[in-house]
């Protein structure tokens, strides 16, 4: 005798005509495949995704609103925890902006110092992408050679700055320390051989079929759609639009290097993967010429009031004392305005909006963080496709979780 | 009305000349042309600026309090065009007890995660809008906290009768 309360309909929606039911995957936000925490509400019939939604927001951490509450040059600081796989490029871009309303610019050495890092960021955050998304995909050793590779990128940035991530070493006007003596060595050692390691990564994958069937034709958005969804950086390149703000709209003096802007039209996952691959081979071009045409001078601008003195003069000189002391105690005040400095972050492209009131801490600082917009595009690409694509796609567009909700 | 020294800038004179009334004033500041547009028709002219003007990507959206100071928000668009590689601010002003304007999803889809945020973090209102919740901070939150008047730290304690 069966109990109407505990029967389970086994029927398939074939066998009683009823319309096909979905159901709800909750994917996240403790999911391995979103490097951070990242919830995808999938919603599925069988095997395919009919709905996709991204619920974001637990990393939230304000630093939008911490950045008000401190002095300009303490601000730094918390720009390398927004984007903590390429935190010198967050120092560069909130510099670049709070240096455009000051009027003042870095000198030589500086710029190049910061092209030269901030193109081995631009290495050190392809490494993880390319580490962890083959990961993801089932090739695991990918992991422990990029991280390999990875570890010899971060002893050469605490060399510079003393720290391995949340290095700081950019500042207003200039850079945080002089170059550490004898810095050319690891980093030519690191330029030298990092290329061959680049043709052991595509001897692994390029040409792999389990590689190719996993990500060729997978994901695939055409490039009017990815540009009005917000889309920017490698995921445009991948789907044949030739822009990168290092060429066209140049800052730090990118303009006096030669290096090509590597193209692919088919918008897929395997396209983003060439991409990526090429950029870092061009990254490597740019730290060498930055490494070889060096020049030399101060690491920081001529700007007393906005750049802490040398330590000898603070103790020979009164007026470096008073610069010091002013600039310690309430920082330097910014003139009122307002500016949108943008650069090429490794994930794309990469904004701060610094308006100042003419005091000495920032009236807002707003952060547009790439993978803020590139994550948008999730839906679009996953709907329609199959559960098993959306570990590829989300790790061809390279979010960081950091960087989505600041 | 546009300031003079504008009159010879060819977009500003051009978003002018197709929508006369929107534009109240503008700038050109550190060599950034800002246009001070009325609110009211800000889907309007993002329209005119995405298919007459080529301004195909709404690069960010974000807003400024000026608390206590009245209109107290600005709600600030960075545009990009590709085509003349050249970036272009709107800024809308708004007061605090209407701080409600258009939204801008029907011209650029990428505006529905900005607009959001703007609204979860500012509180102001984006109408129109096709899922307008918040974003960042639980959806049982109270405040908007990057609005000026609400605290940077603290802690806020919730005792619940068992």
């Amino acid at each position: 005798m069966s109990d109407p309360a505990i029967s389970i309909d086994n029927s398939t929606p074939a066998e009683t005509g009823a319309r096909p039911r979905s159901m709800v995957l909750n994917m996240g936000p403790q999911h391995p495949s979103t490097h951070g925490v990242l919830r995808v509400l999938l919603e599925l019939d069988g095997e395919t995704i009919v709905k996709a939604e991204c619920d974001i927001g637990y990393l939230h951490t304000g630093i939008e609103k911490q950045c008000e509450a401190l002095a300009y040059q303490q601000a730094v600081t918390l720009t390398d925890r927004v984007d903590y796989l390429a935190n010198l490029s967050n120092n560069l871009c909130y510099c670049l902006a709070v240096e455009k309303l000051l009027g003042v610019e870095a000198p030589p050495l500086a710029q190049w110092i910061r092209v030269m890092l901030t193109e081995l960021t631009r290495i050190c955050s392809h490494l993880v992408w390319l580490g962890t998304h083959a990961l993801d995909i089932g090739a695991m050793s990918m992991m422990l050679y990029c991280f390999r590779d990875r570890e010899d990128l971060l002893r050469i940035f605490e060399m510079f700055s003393g720290q391995r991530m949340m290095t700081s070493y950019f500042r207003v006007g200039g850079l945080a320390l002089e170059p550490p003596r004898g810095w050319q060595h690891p980093v030519k050692k690191f330029l030298d051989t990092f290329p061959s390691k680049i043709d052991e990564y595509e001897d692994l994958l390029t040409a792999n079929p389990i590689w190719l069937q996993r990500t060729k034709g997978v994901a695939v958005v055409p490039l009017d759609e990815l540009l009005d969804l917000g889309v920017t950086g490698p995921m445009l390149r991948a789907a044949g639009l030739n822009w990168d703000i290092r060429k066209t709209e140049p800052y730090s003096g990118y303009e006096k290097f030669d290096f090509e802007v590597p193209l692919r039209t088919e918008s897929d996952v395997y396209a983003r993967y060439q991409v990526r691959i090429e950029e870092m081979r061009q990254s490597v071009r740019i730290a060498r010429q930055a490494m070889e045409g060096m020049p030399s001078g101060s690491w920081v601008a001529d700007a007393p009031n906005v750049v802490l003195p040398e330590r000898e003069k603070m103790k020979t000189q009164m007026e470096a004392l008073i610069y010091h002391f002013k600039i310690v105690t309430e920082g330097f005040r910014v003139p009122a305005g307002e500016v949108y400095q943008t650069i090429e972050s490794p994930r794309g492209e990469l904004g701060y909006y610094v308006v100042s009131d003419g005091t000495s801490k920032p009236y807002r600082v707003h952060i547009h963080g790439p993978s803020f917009g590139n994550l948008q595009a999730t839906p679009r690409m996953i709907e329609g496709g199959l559960i098993a694509d959306v570990i590829a796609a989300l790790g061809s567009l390279d979010f960081i979780l950091g960087d989505v909700d600041r | 009305m546009l300031p003079e020294n504008l009159r010879e800038n060819s977009v500003a004179s051009a978003v002018a000349a197709a929508a006369p009334d929107a534009v109240a004033s503008g700038k050109i500041d550190h060599g950034e042309l800002t246009l001070e547009i009325q609110p009211e028709q800000i889907a309007a002219v993002c329209a005119i600026l995405k298919h007459q003007l080529s301004y195909a990507r709404l690069s960010d959206v974000t807003a400024v309090d000026w608390y206590p100071r009245e209109p107290r928000f600005q709600v600030v668009y960075h545009l990009h065009s590709l085509e003349t590689n050249s970036r272009l601010r709107l800024k809308c002003p708004l007061n605090s007890e209407a701080a409600e304007i258009d939204s801008v999803t029907g011209v650029w889809r990428s505006a529905n995660w900005y607009e959001r945020e703007v609204f979860d973090l500012f509180g102001i209102r984006f109408r129109n809008h096709p899922d307008l919740k918040r974003i960042m901070m639980p959806d049982d939150w109270e405040g908007h906290p990057l609005r000026k008047d609400y605290p940077v730290h603290g802690y806020r304690y919730e005792y619940q009768n068992e």
